[in-house]
């Protein structure tokens, strides 16, 4: 079934988000205001990008990158057809021009590179599709989503987005089970990462860190588009019970589960 | 006689209507009115502005109300007031309409804020070809792997039961486990 819709209704970053938790593998077509992206995914992970025709081969992005100097990139596009990225990787290593790790590392930079631009496209069409792969010949990485993520949620300025996003700051927030590790967190962050804890509300941390209700919002939000956090009801020795006496017409327990049953038992038969 | 309630939400068009009307025994009490904005227009011609309402008549001493929310945020003033002693609530959502995914999640955390009950979400139109899979949908909606998220065509009256089966397998549930 269908992964499609509009950027309009679903941004960029909340589309890495959703790949992210669900360890999509695929590509990720956008049809942009002017031209068309791929963005290619191995088990939730940013693997490949291309943007437009533009020149993503290997050769172009060591050239960009000033590994390879101009007669170096033109002798090598001049045979390209005749090798395969992986080779050309491979043949560079073995002289001694690029280590491997500046191979990944520049094509990760680039990767990023096109995924920045993209967040600034807030118009057209995506759809994931879940066998599309990157070419065979095109050197993959293996890039975590999470700072990409946060990133792109400091981008979202829009009161009104984010109060949708957050209706109320008297939840709290709690960690989830991903690890915290490699997060370029800004300070605002980091101090509303301290402070969370399930019996802490939004409203809380915001005044012991001295944030306006826009400022958490915007923070919590990429927080929890990273997938770091979620929102809970506030733990507090005095939190109401998920039961409470005003569902029921009775306060008797007995009774009250009598009456789920026979609530369940009319459904049943109707 | 006594009465309980569960109220049905979701955003604009998310089938919450229609949900109510395929269990219930009385013609749904709808207050719909002709939509005037040409955006919303396109989607369906009238809209719920205050509540719906359908009735299921447990025995001659019980009865339990279904309301559903209007889905305009125009008229959100309605939810608090719906919500007040609910046993619980279901969130609708159109699985072929992504755009209406953050408010469905808005009005989703919004009801969690304004109490504490058992609810599930169900993901409605899952018999189109343009509807997001359920862990898609899932994804999209920020729903823990604990929250049910159950796959529903509002106009099939079996699979509506089991959405409320559900909520109430839920509620007895809480209530076990919070002796």
């Amino acid at each position: 079934m269908a992964l499609r819709g509009n950027l309009r209704d679903f941004t960029i970053t909340q589309l890495l988000n959703l790949i992210n938790l669900a360890q999509k593998t695929g590509t990720l077509v956008i049809d942009g205001p002017s031209e068309q992206a791929h963005v290619s995914f191995r088990q939730g992970k940013l693997a490949y990008a291309k943007v437009g025709s533009e020149d993503n081969s290997l050769a172009a992005v060591l050239h960009k990158a000033n590994k390879l100097n101009v007669n170096q990139y033109r002798a090598i596009a001049e045979r390209s057809g005749q090798m395969t990225d992986k080779e050309l990787g491979l043949l560079l290593i073995n002289a001694g021009y690029v280590s491997q790790e500046d191979i990944l590392l520049n094509l990760q930079g680039y990767f990023t590179d096109v995924i920045r631009r993209l967040f600034a496209w807030v118009e057209g069409f995506f759809r994931f599709e879940n066998e599309m792969l990157p070419p065979d010949d095109r050197i993959n990485v293996r890039l975590d989503l999470e700072n990409l993520i946060i990133e792109g949620s400091r981008q979202l300025r829009e009161w009104e987005e984010l109060q949708d996003e957050i209706p109320s700051l008297d939840m709290a927030l709690k960690f989830t089970d991903r690890p915290m590790t490699n997060l370029n967190l800004s300070i605002e962050e980091w101090r509303v990462v301290k402070y969370i804890d399930p019996k802490n509300t939004m409203k809380q941390i915001a005044s012991a860190a001295k944030l306006t209700d826009m400022e958490i919002r915007r923070i919590v939000y990429g927080l929890i588009q990273a997938g770091l956090v979620e929102m809970v009801r506030p733990l507090s020795p005095h939190a109401a019970p998920q039961i409470n006496p005003r569902m029921f017409p009775t306060q008797d327990r007995e009774e009250q589960k009598t009456l789920i049953n026979k609530l369940i038992g009319r459904i049943q038969k109707l | 006689m006594q009465t309980v309630k569960m109220v049905v939400t979701g955003p604009f068009s998310a089938g919450k209507t229609q949900f109510i009307q395929s269990v219930s025994e009385i013609d749904v009490v709808a207050t719909e009115r002709k939509i005037s904005s040409s955006s919303e227009r396109s989607v369906k011609d009238a809209t719920t502005v205050a509540m719906d309402f359908g009735r299921i008549t447990v025995d001659e001493d019980l009865v339990l109300y279904l309301f559903g929310t209007p889905g305009q945020k125009r008229f959100d003033f309605m939810w608090e007031i719906l919500s007040e002693g609910m046993l619980g609530f279901i969130v609708m959502v159109d699985s072929t309409r992504p755009e209406t995914f953050r408010e469905a999640r808005s009005i989703l955390e919004t009801f969690r804020a304004y109490a504490p009950t058992p609810f599930v979400v169900a993901a409605n139109k899952q018999d189109k070809s343009d509807a997001w899979e359920l862990e898609d949908v899932r994804h999209a909606l920020r729903l823990d792997a604990k929250t049910k998220l159950l796959p529903c065509i509002a106009t099939n009256k079996a699979q509506v039961k089991q959405v409320l089966l559900e909520l109430l397998y839920s509620i007895l549930a809480e209530m076990d486990s919070s002796r």
